[in-house]
Protein backbone atom coordinates (compact mmCIF):
# COMPACT_ATOMS: atom_id res chain seq x y z
CA UNK A 1 0.00 0.00 0.00
CA UNK A 2 1.34 3.40 -0.99
CA UNK A 3 0.84 6.10 1.62
CA UNK A 4 -1.63 8.80 0.63
CA UNK A 5 0.81 11.66 1.03
CA UNK A 6 3.99 10.15 -0.45
CA UNK A 7 4.95 11.33 -3.84
CA UNK A 8 5.99 8.63 -6.26
CA UNK A 9 2.56 7.31 -7.10
CA UNK A 10 2.58 6.69 -10.82
CA UNK A 11 6.33 6.21 -10.71
CA UNK A 12 6.21 4.06 -7.58
CA UNK A 13 9.05 1.50 -7.65
CA UNK A 14 9.85 2.47 -11.20
CA UNK A 15 12.87 0.75 -12.67
CA UNK A 16 14.44 0.69 -16.07
CA UNK A 17 12.29 -2.27 -17.13
CA UNK A 18 8.52 -2.45 -17.36
CA UNK A 19 7.02 -4.24 -14.37
CA UNK A 20 5.65 -7.69 -15.07
CA UNK A 21 2.08 -8.51 -14.11
CA UNK A 22 3.11 -10.37 -10.95
CA UNK A 23 5.41 -7.56 -9.82
CA UNK A 24 2.73 -5.03 -10.64
CA UNK A 25 0.09 -6.78 -8.57
CA UNK A 26 2.49 -7.03 -5.66
CA UNK A 27 3.48 -3.35 -5.90
CA UNK A 28 -0.01 -1.93 -6.22
CA UNK A 29 -1.86 -4.31 -3.94
CA UNK A 30 -5.39 -3.08 -3.37
CA UNK A 31 -6.21 -2.16 0.22
CA UNK A 32 -9.97 -2.46 0.30
CA UNK A 33 -12.27 -2.76 -2.68
CA UNK A 34 -14.07 0.52 -3.20
CA UNK A 35 -17.80 0.83 -3.72
CA UNK A 36 -18.76 2.54 -6.92
CA UNK A 37 -15.91 3.58 -9.22
CA UNK A 38 -17.99 6.27 -10.90
CA UNK A 39 -18.79 7.94 -7.58
CA UNK A 40 -15.18 7.67 -6.49
CA UNK A 41 -14.06 9.25 -9.78
CA UNK A 42 -16.47 12.11 -9.22
CA UNK A 43 -15.29 12.60 -5.67
CA UNK A 44 -11.64 12.46 -6.69
CA UNK A 45 -12.00 15.39 -9.12
CA UNK A 46 -9.57 13.80 -11.58
CA UNK A 47 -9.03 15.91 -14.69
CA UNK A 48 -7.82 14.44 -17.97
CA UNK A 49 -4.06 14.58 -18.43
CA UNK A 50 -4.05 14.66 -22.22
CA UNK A 51 -4.05 18.45 -22.47
CA UNK A 52 -7.62 19.69 -22.28
CA UNK A 53 -7.96 18.97 -18.55
CA UNK A 54 -11.59 17.92 -18.89
CA UNK A 55 -13.10 16.22 -15.80
CA UNK A 56 -12.79 12.48 -16.34
CA UNK A 57 -15.93 11.57 -14.44
CA UNK A 58 -18.10 13.75 -16.72
CA UNK A 59 -16.69 12.07 -19.81
CA UNK A 60 -17.05 8.59 -18.34
CA UNK A 61 -20.62 9.24 -17.27
CA UNK A 62 -21.45 10.55 -20.73
CA UNK A 63 -20.29 7.34 -22.40
CA UNK A 64 -21.77 5.27 -19.57
CA UNK A 65 -25.20 6.75 -20.35
CA UNK A 66 -25.03 5.87 -24.04
CA UNK A 67 -27.12 2.82 -24.82
CA UNK A 68 -25.24 0.49 -27.06
CA UNK A 69 -24.41 -3.20 -27.34
CA UNK A 70 -20.76 -2.50 -28.10
CA UNK A 71 -18.51 0.13 -26.69
CA UNK A 72 -14.81 0.81 -26.90
CA UNK A 73 -12.26 2.19 -24.50
CA UNK A 74 -9.30 3.72 -26.31
CA UNK A 75 -5.99 4.17 -24.52
CA UNK A 76 -4.37 7.24 -26.02
CA UNK A 77 -0.60 6.85 -25.63
CA UNK A 78 0.15 8.56 -28.94
CA UNK A 79 2.06 11.48 -27.45
CA UNK A 80 2.43 13.69 -30.51
CA UNK A 81 4.11 16.47 -28.54
CA UNK A 82 7.85 16.21 -29.30
CA UNK A 83 8.70 17.72 -25.91
CA UNK A 84 6.51 15.33 -23.94
CA UNK A 85 7.72 11.90 -22.87
CA UNK A 86 5.35 11.12 -20.02
CA UNK A 87 3.28 8.44 -21.73
CA UNK A 88 6.37 6.73 -23.02
CA UNK A 89 7.97 6.63 -19.58
CA UNK A 90 4.70 5.36 -18.13
CA UNK A 91 4.54 2.56 -20.70
CA UNK A 92 8.17 1.71 -20.03
CA UNK A 93 7.67 1.45 -16.27
CA UNK A 94 4.05 0.61 -15.46
CA UNK A 95 2.20 -0.64 -18.54
CA UNK A 96 -0.11 -2.71 -16.35
CA UNK A 97 -1.23 0.33 -14.40
CA UNK A 98 -2.48 1.88 -17.64
CA UNK A 99 -4.19 -1.35 -18.68
CA UNK A 100 -5.75 -1.70 -15.22
CA UNK A 101 -7.32 1.74 -15.55
CA UNK A 102 -8.60 0.86 -19.01
CA UNK A 103 -10.12 -2.38 -17.71
CA UNK A 104 -11.80 -0.60 -14.80
CA UNK A 105 -13.35 1.94 -17.16
CA UNK A 106 -14.32 -0.77 -19.63
CA UNK A 107 -16.13 -2.56 -16.85
CA UNK A 108 -17.77 0.68 -15.79
CA UNK A 109 -19.09 1.81 -19.18
CA UNK A 110 -19.68 -1.73 -20.42
CA UNK A 111 -17.04 -1.88 -23.15
CA UNK A 112 -16.06 -5.19 -24.66
CA UNK A 113 -12.97 -3.90 -26.43
CA UNK A 114 -9.97 -1.92 -25.36
CA UNK A 115 -7.83 -0.44 -28.12
CA UNK A 116 -4.36 0.58 -26.99
CA UNK A 117 -2.86 3.13 -29.38
CA UNK A 118 0.87 3.70 -29.38
CA UNK A 119 2.57 5.70 -32.10
CA UNK A 120 4.33 3.63 -34.75
CA UNK A 121 7.77 5.12 -34.12
CA UNK A 122 7.71 4.48 -30.39
CA UNK A 123 9.35 1.03 -30.52
CA UNK A 124 10.04 0.65 -26.80
CA UNK A 125 6.48 1.63 -25.92
CA UNK A 126 5.08 -0.87 -28.41
CA UNK A 127 7.31 -3.63 -27.03
CA UNK A 128 6.32 -2.94 -23.43
CA UNK A 129 2.63 -2.85 -24.33
CA UNK A 130 2.82 -6.02 -26.43
CA UNK A 131 4.39 -7.84 -23.52
CA UNK A 132 1.86 -6.53 -21.04
CA UNK A 133 -1.09 -7.47 -23.25
CA UNK A 134 0.38 -10.92 -23.79
CA UNK A 135 0.72 -11.44 -20.02
CA UNK A 136 -2.91 -10.48 -19.52
CA UNK A 137 -4.17 -12.70 -22.32
CA UNK A 138 -2.67 -15.70 -20.53
CA UNK A 139 -4.30 -14.68 -17.28
CA UNK A 140 -7.93 -14.49 -18.23
CA UNK A 141 -10.24 -14.75 -21.20
CA UNK A 142 -13.18 -13.18 -19.44
CA UNK A 143 -12.19 -9.54 -19.47
CA UNK A 144 -12.49 -7.06 -22.31
CA UNK A 145 -10.49 -7.83 -25.42
CA UNK A 146 -7.19 -5.95 -25.58
CA UNK A 147 -5.75 -4.90 -28.92
CA UNK A 148 -2.63 -2.94 -29.73
CA UNK A 149 -2.86 -0.42 -32.57
CA UNK A 150 -0.03 1.60 -34.06
CA UNK A 151 -1.23 4.74 -35.84
CA UNK A 152 1.28 6.93 -37.65
CA UNK A 153 3.42 9.31 -35.63
CA UNK A 154 1.86 12.68 -36.38
CA UNK A 155 0.91 15.54 -34.11
CA UNK A 156 -2.80 15.50 -34.91
CA UNK A 157 -3.00 11.68 -34.97
CA UNK A 158 -3.38 11.72 -31.19
CA UNK A 159 -6.41 14.00 -31.33
CA UNK A 160 -9.40 11.96 -30.18
CA UNK A 161 -11.48 12.15 -33.34
CA UNK A 162 -8.42 11.39 -35.48
CA UNK A 163 -7.62 8.41 -33.30
CA UNK A 164 -11.19 7.14 -33.49
CA UNK A 165 -11.24 7.67 -37.23
CA UNK A 166 -8.00 5.68 -37.50
CA UNK A 167 -9.54 2.76 -35.60
CA UNK A 168 -12.72 3.05 -37.65
CA UNK A 169 -11.35 3.75 -41.10
CA UNK A 170 -7.51 3.55 -41.08
CA UNK A 171 -7.07 7.25 -41.66
CA UNK A 172 -5.77 9.35 -38.79
CA UNK A 173 -7.42 12.63 -39.71
CA UNK A 174 -9.45 14.76 -37.30
CA UNK A 175 -13.19 14.86 -37.97
CA UNK A 176 -15.68 17.71 -37.87
CA UNK A 177 -18.10 17.60 -34.94
CA UNK A 178 -21.16 19.73 -35.51
CA UNK A 179 -22.41 19.72 -31.94
CA UNK A 180 -20.66 19.23 -28.64
CA UNK A 181 -20.61 17.07 -26.62
CA UNK A 182 -20.24 14.63 -29.45
CA UNK A 183 -20.18 10.84 -29.19
CA UNK A 184 -17.25 9.49 -31.17
CA UNK A 185 -18.01 6.11 -32.68
CA UNK A 186 -16.22 3.12 -34.15
CA UNK A 187 -18.88 1.67 -36.43
CA UNK A 188 -21.91 2.23 -34.24
CA UNK A 189 -20.09 1.71 -30.95
CA UNK A 190 -19.49 4.75 -28.70
CA UNK A 191 -15.85 5.32 -27.82
CA UNK A 192 -14.28 6.53 -24.59
CA UNK A 193 -10.85 7.99 -25.37
CA UNK A 194 -8.58 8.53 -22.39
CA UNK A 195 -4.96 9.51 -22.08
CA UNK A 196 -2.59 6.85 -20.70
CA UNK A 197 -1.69 8.93 -17.65
CA UNK A 198 -5.35 9.55 -16.87
CA UNK A 199 -5.94 5.81 -16.96
CA UNK A 200 -3.04 5.17 -14.61
CA UNK A 201 -4.65 7.63 -12.19
CA UNK A 202 -8.00 5.88 -12.65
CA UNK A 203 -6.29 2.61 -11.70
CA UNK A 204 -4.99 4.20 -8.50
CA UNK A 205 -8.42 5.65 -7.64
CA UNK A 206 -10.00 2.27 -8.37
CA UNK A 207 -7.63 0.64 -5.89
CA UNK A 208 -7.32 3.15 -3.10
CA UNK A 209 -10.34 5.42 -3.44
CA UNK A 210 -10.97 9.13 -3.80
CA UNK A 211 -9.99 10.27 -0.32
CA UNK A 212 -6.60 8.59 -0.73
CA UNK A 213 -6.22 10.29 -4.11
CA UNK A 214 -6.95 13.70 -2.63
CA UNK A 215 -4.05 13.29 -0.20
CA UNK A 216 -1.87 15.15 -2.69
CA UNK A 217 -2.50 18.29 -4.71
CA UNK A 218 -4.83 21.24 -4.22
CA UNK A 219 -8.56 21.00 -3.66
CA UNK A 220 -9.42 22.02 -7.23
CA UNK A 221 -6.73 19.98 -8.95
CA UNK A 222 -5.95 17.00 -6.75
CA UNK A 223 -3.35 14.33 -7.27
CA UNK A 224 0.02 14.23 -8.89
CA UNK A 225 1.05 14.64 -12.49
CA UNK A 226 3.93 13.75 -14.76
CA UNK A 227 5.95 16.69 -16.09
CA UNK A 228 8.41 16.47 -18.98
CA UNK A 229 11.05 19.12 -18.44
CA UNK A 230 13.32 19.97 -21.36
CA UNK A 231 15.15 22.95 -22.84
CA UNK A 232 17.86 24.56 -20.71
CA UNK A 233 18.28 21.58 -18.37
CA UNK A 234 21.18 19.24 -17.71
CA UNK A 235 19.16 16.25 -18.91
CA UNK A 236 15.57 16.29 -20.15
CA UNK A 237 13.60 14.31 -17.57
CA UNK A 238 10.11 13.13 -16.80
CA UNK A 239 9.28 13.64 -13.15
CA UNK A 240 6.21 13.24 -11.02
CA UNK A 241 5.09 16.24 -9.01
CA UNK A 242 2.23 17.13 -6.78
CA UNK A 243 -0.15 19.56 -8.46
CA UNK A 244 0.28 22.96 -6.83
CA UNK A 245 4.06 22.72 -6.46
CA UNK A 246 5.73 26.06 -7.25
CA UNK A 247 7.38 26.10 -10.67
CA UNK A 248 10.70 27.04 -9.05
CA UNK A 249 10.75 23.80 -7.07
CA UNK A 250 10.11 21.78 -10.22
CA UNK A 251 12.93 23.57 -12.03
CA UNK A 252 15.30 23.05 -9.10
CA UNK A 253 14.50 19.38 -8.98
CA UNK A 254 15.03 19.04 -12.73
CA UNK A 255 18.38 20.82 -12.38
CA UNK A 256 17.27 23.51 -14.83
CA UNK A 257 18.35 27.09 -15.42
CA UNK A 258 17.23 28.83 -12.22
CA UNK A 259 16.71 32.25 -13.84
CA UNK A 260 14.96 31.48 -17.16
CA UNK A 261 13.66 34.06 -19.57
CA UNK A 262 10.40 32.17 -20.11
CA UNK A 263 8.78 28.77 -19.82
CA UNK A 264 6.68 27.03 -22.43
CA UNK A 265 3.85 25.30 -20.61
CA UNK A 266 1.26 22.86 -21.84
CA UNK A 267 2.95 21.72 -25.03
CA UNK A 268 3.48 23.13 -28.48
CA UNK A 269 -0.12 24.27 -28.56
CA UNK A 270 0.32 25.86 -25.14
CA UNK A 271 1.62 29.24 -24.13
CA UNK A 272 4.73 30.99 -22.90
CA UNK A 273 4.98 32.10 -19.31
CA UNK A 274 7.36 34.90 -18.41
CA UNK A 275 10.24 34.04 -16.06
CA UNK A 276 8.88 36.50 -13.45
CA UNK A 277 6.10 34.10 -12.50
CA UNK A 278 8.34 31.31 -11.23
CA UNK A 279 6.64 31.20 -7.83
CA UNK A 280 3.25 30.36 -9.33
CA UNK A 281 1.94 26.98 -8.21
CA UNK A 282 1.80 24.42 -11.01
CA UNK A 283 -1.95 23.84 -11.27
CA UNK A 284 -4.66 25.06 -13.60
CA UNK A 285 -6.55 27.39 -11.26
CA UNK A 286 -3.41 29.38 -10.40
CA UNK A 287 -2.05 29.44 -13.95
CA UNK A 288 -5.35 30.34 -15.64
CA UNK A 289 -5.21 34.09 -14.70
CA UNK A 290 -1.84 34.22 -16.46
CA UNK A 291 -3.36 32.71 -19.59
CA UNK A 292 -1.47 29.44 -19.19
CA UNK A 293 -2.57 25.90 -18.46
CA UNK A 294 -0.90 22.69 -17.34
CA UNK A 295 -1.92 21.05 -20.61
CA UNK A 296 -0.04 17.87 -21.43
CA UNK A 297 2.56 18.45 -18.71
CA UNK A 298 5.27 19.92 -20.92
CA UNK A 299 7.76 22.42 -19.49
CA UNK A 300 10.35 23.86 -21.87
CA UNK A 301 12.88 26.12 -20.16
CA UNK A 302 14.12 29.03 -22.26
CA UNK A 303 17.31 30.68 -20.93
CA UNK A 304 18.04 34.41 -21.04
CA UNK A 305 20.51 34.09 -23.87
CA UNK A 306 17.99 32.55 -26.28
CA UNK A 307 15.53 34.37 -28.52
CA UNK A 308 11.89 33.56 -27.84
CA UNK A 309 10.68 34.70 -31.24
CA UNK A 310 13.02 32.37 -33.11
CA UNK A 311 12.04 29.46 -30.86
CA UNK A 312 8.35 30.18 -31.44
CA UNK A 313 8.94 30.47 -35.16
CA UNK A 314 10.55 27.03 -35.30
CA UNK A 315 7.72 25.48 -33.30
CA UNK A 316 5.04 27.15 -35.41
CA UNK A 317 6.81 26.10 -38.60
CA UNK A 318 6.77 22.51 -37.44
CA UNK A 319 3.15 22.71 -36.27
CA UNK A 320 2.16 24.15 -39.66
CA UNK A 321 3.75 21.16 -41.35
CA UNK A 322 1.93 18.81 -38.98
CA UNK A 323 -1.45 20.21 -39.99
CA UNK A 324 -3.68 17.64 -41.68
CA UNK A 325 -4.40 20.15 -44.49
CA UNK A 326 -8.11 19.49 -44.21
CA UNK A 327 -9.40 22.92 -43.25
CA UNK A 328 -8.41 26.00 -45.21
CA UNK A 329 -7.75 28.33 -42.24
CA UNK A 330 -5.32 25.77 -40.81
CA UNK A 331 -3.70 24.64 -44.07
CA UNK A 332 -3.04 28.19 -45.29
CA UNK A 333 -3.14 30.11 -42.04
CA UNK A 334 -0.47 28.27 -40.05
CA UNK A 335 2.23 28.59 -42.75
CA UNK A 336 1.26 32.26 -42.98
CA UNK A 337 1.77 32.61 -39.21
CA UNK A 338 5.18 30.91 -39.45
CA UNK A 339 6.09 33.23 -42.32
CA UNK A 340 4.96 36.27 -40.37
CA UNK A 341 7.06 35.25 -37.38
CA UNK A 342 10.07 34.80 -39.64
CA UNK A 343 9.57 38.32 -40.97
CA UNK A 344 9.42 39.63 -37.40
CA UNK A 345 12.49 37.68 -36.27
CA UNK A 346 14.68 38.59 -39.25
CA UNK A 347 13.10 41.67 -40.80
CA UNK A 348 13.59 41.93 -44.55
CA UNK A 349 10.83 44.27 -45.63
CA UNK A 350 8.31 46.23 -43.61
CA UNK A 351 8.46 44.48 -40.23
CA UNK A 352 5.78 46.64 -38.60
CA UNK A 353 3.34 45.64 -41.31
CA UNK A 354 4.34 41.98 -40.89
CA UNK A 355 3.66 42.20 -37.16
CA UNK A 356 0.29 43.81 -37.76
CA UNK A 357 -0.66 41.14 -40.32
CA UNK A 358 0.44 38.47 -37.86
CA UNK A 359 -1.89 39.77 -35.16
CA UNK A 360 -4.79 40.08 -37.61
CA UNK A 361 -4.25 36.55 -38.88
CA UNK A 362 -4.30 35.22 -35.31
CA UNK A 363 -7.80 36.68 -34.89
CA UNK A 364 -8.92 35.30 -38.25
CA UNK A 365 -7.68 31.72 -37.75
CA UNK A 366 -8.87 31.15 -34.18
CA UNK A 367 -11.68 28.63 -33.85
CA UNK A 368 -12.10 27.89 -37.55
CA UNK A 369 -10.68 24.40 -37.80
CA UNK A 370 -12.40 21.06 -37.29
CA UNK A 371 -10.05 20.32 -34.39
CA UNK A 372 -8.19 22.60 -31.99
CA UNK A 373 -4.83 22.36 -33.76
CA UNK A 374 -4.97 25.90 -35.23
CA UNK A 375 -6.31 27.30 -31.93
CA UNK A 376 -3.28 25.94 -30.09
CA UNK A 377 -0.86 27.53 -32.55
CA UNK A 378 -2.69 30.85 -32.30
CA UNK A 379 -2.46 30.66 -28.52
CA UNK A 380 1.28 30.04 -28.76
CA UNK A 381 1.85 32.95 -31.16
CA UNK A 382 -0.25 35.36 -29.13
CA UNK A 383 1.48 34.47 -25.88
CA UNK A 384 4.88 34.84 -27.59
CA UNK A 385 3.97 38.31 -28.84
CA UNK A 386 2.88 39.20 -25.32
CA UNK A 387 5.70 37.65 -23.27
CA UNK A 388 8.52 38.68 -25.62
CA UNK A 389 6.98 42.10 -26.25
CA UNK A 390 10.23 44.03 -25.79
CA UNK A 391 12.19 41.64 -28.01
CA UNK A 392 9.52 41.91 -30.69
CA UNK A 393 9.77 45.71 -30.62
CA UNK A 394 13.55 45.52 -30.95
CA UNK A 395 13.41 42.98 -33.77
CA UNK A 396 10.89 45.08 -35.66
CA UNK A 397 13.22 48.06 -35.48
CA UNK A 398 15.91 45.93 -37.12
CA UNK A 399 17.93 45.47 -33.94
CA UNK A 400 17.92 41.66 -33.77
CA UNK A 401 19.02 40.18 -30.45
CA UNK A 402 22.14 38.05 -30.18
CA UNK A 403 20.18 34.91 -29.33
CA UNK A 404 18.38 34.96 -32.67
CA UNK A 405 21.69 34.46 -34.46
CA UNK A 406 22.65 31.51 -32.27
CA UNK A 407 22.33 28.07 -33.82
CA UNK A 408 21.50 26.44 -30.47
CA UNK A 409 17.77 25.86 -29.97
CA UNK A 410 15.82 24.76 -26.92
CA UNK A 411 12.40 23.58 -28.06
CA UNK A 412 12.97 20.11 -29.52
CA UNK A 413 11.67 19.75 -33.07
CA UNK A 414 11.75 16.41 -34.89
CA UNK A 415 13.73 16.49 -38.10
CA UNK A 416 11.57 17.18 -41.12
CA UNK A 417 12.94 14.31 -43.16
CA UNK A 418 10.31 14.12 -45.80
CA UNK A 419 8.37 17.30 -45.32
CA UNK A 420 6.36 16.77 -48.49
CA UNK A 421 5.54 13.14 -47.89
CA UNK A 422 2.98 13.06 -45.10
CA UNK A 423 1.87 9.71 -43.78
CA UNK A 424 -1.72 9.43 -42.67
CA UNK A 425 -2.39 5.73 -43.07
CA UNK B 1 -44.52 27.65 -49.32
CA UNK B 2 -45.82 26.64 -45.95
CA UNK B 3 -46.09 28.77 -42.88
CA UNK B 4 -42.64 29.62 -41.56
CA UNK B 5 -42.00 30.04 -37.87
CA UNK B 6 -40.74 33.50 -37.09
CA UNK B 7 -39.58 32.81 -33.53
CA UNK B 8 -36.26 31.34 -32.50
CA UNK B 9 -32.71 31.75 -33.69
CA UNK B 10 -30.44 30.30 -36.31
CA UNK B 11 -26.76 30.17 -37.10
CA UNK B 12 -25.11 29.20 -40.34
CA UNK B 13 -22.52 26.48 -39.76
CA UNK B 14 -19.75 25.41 -42.10
CA UNK B 15 -17.96 22.08 -42.10
CA UNK B 16 -14.39 23.34 -42.56
CA UNK B 17 -13.19 19.96 -43.84
CA UNK B 18 -15.67 19.89 -46.70
CA UNK B 19 -15.25 23.58 -47.53
CA UNK B 20 -12.94 24.24 -50.45
CA UNK B 21 -13.29 28.00 -50.55
CA UNK B 22 -15.48 28.43 -53.64
CA UNK B 23 -16.81 31.62 -52.12
CA UNK B 24 -20.39 31.27 -53.30
CA UNK B 25 -21.72 31.75 -49.76
CA UNK B 26 -20.21 35.21 -49.44
CA UNK B 27 -22.05 36.28 -52.58
CA UNK B 28 -25.33 34.65 -51.62
CA UNK B 29 -25.35 35.72 -47.96
CA UNK B 30 -23.18 38.82 -47.67
CA UNK B 31 -24.79 39.84 -44.38
CA UNK B 32 -23.66 36.59 -42.73
CA UNK B 33 -20.43 35.61 -44.46
CA UNK B 34 -17.17 37.37 -45.20
CA UNK B 35 -14.18 35.86 -46.93
CA UNK B 36 -10.68 35.68 -45.46
CA UNK B 37 -7.51 36.23 -47.45
CA UNK B 38 -7.37 32.59 -48.56
CA UNK B 39 -10.98 32.54 -49.78
CA UNK B 40 -12.52 30.61 -46.88
CA UNK B 41 -15.70 31.88 -45.23
CA UNK B 42 -15.78 33.66 -41.88
CA UNK B 43 -19.34 33.19 -40.68
CA UNK B 44 -21.03 35.37 -38.12
CA UNK B 45 -21.07 33.32 -34.93
CA UNK B 46 -23.72 35.34 -33.10
CA UNK B 47 -27.16 33.71 -33.52
CA UNK B 48 -29.55 35.60 -35.78
CA UNK B 49 -33.27 35.86 -35.10
CA UNK B 50 -35.52 33.97 -37.51
CA UNK B 51 -37.71 37.05 -37.71
CA UNK B 52 -34.93 38.59 -39.78
CA UNK B 53 -36.38 37.00 -42.92
CA UNK B 54 -33.87 38.60 -45.24
CA UNK B 55 -30.92 37.05 -43.44
CA UNK B 56 -32.69 33.71 -43.17
CA UNK B 57 -33.51 33.69 -46.87
CA UNK B 58 -29.88 34.44 -47.76
CA UNK B 59 -28.71 31.72 -45.40
CA UNK B 60 -30.99 29.30 -47.25
CA UNK B 61 -29.61 30.42 -50.58
CA UNK B 62 -26.06 29.96 -49.28
CA UNK B 63 -26.90 26.51 -47.95
CA UNK B 64 -28.40 25.47 -51.30
CA UNK B 65 -25.74 27.17 -53.37
CA UNK B 66 -22.66 25.68 -51.71
CA UNK B 67 -20.90 23.47 -54.27
CA UNK B 68 -19.47 21.21 -51.56
CA UNK B 69 -22.66 21.19 -49.46
CA UNK B 70 -20.58 22.27 -46.50
CA UNK B 71 -23.12 24.68 -45.05
CA UNK B 72 -25.95 23.86 -42.72
CA UNK B 73 -28.49 26.08 -40.99
CA UNK B 74 -28.75 25.23 -37.32
CA UNK B 75 -32.05 26.39 -35.85
CA UNK B 76 -32.71 26.50 -32.15
CA UNK B 77 -35.15 28.04 -29.73
CA UNK B 78 -34.34 30.96 -27.52
CA UNK B 79 -33.17 29.98 -24.07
Amino acid sequence: MIESSTLPRLMHEASSRPLSLAQHEQTFAAATPIGSLLEELEASGLAGRGGAGFPTSVKVRFIHDQRSLHKYVVVNAMEGEPASHKDQSLLNTHPHLVLDGAEYLAGLVGAKNIAVCVARDNRSGINAMERAIHERARRSLRGPKLDLHTPPQRYVAGEESALTHWLDDNESLPQFRRTRPHVLRIGHAPVLVQNAETLANVALIGRFGASWYRGLGTSNSPGSTLVSVSGAVAHPIVMETELGTPLRTILNYADADSDPQALLLGGYGGSWLSGEHLDTPYCNEELAPLGVSVGAGVLVVLPRKACGIVETQRVVQWMANESARQCGPCAFGLPALADGLRHVARPTGDATLALQRLEERCDVIKGRGACHHPDGVVRLVRSALQVFEKDVARHVQGDACKGSLDSRHYAAIPQLERAEELVWE
Amino acid sequence: MGVRRRTGLFVLQVNPILCDGFGHCAELAPELVTIDEWGYPIIRTAPVSLSDTGAYQSARYAERGCPRQALRIQRFNEK
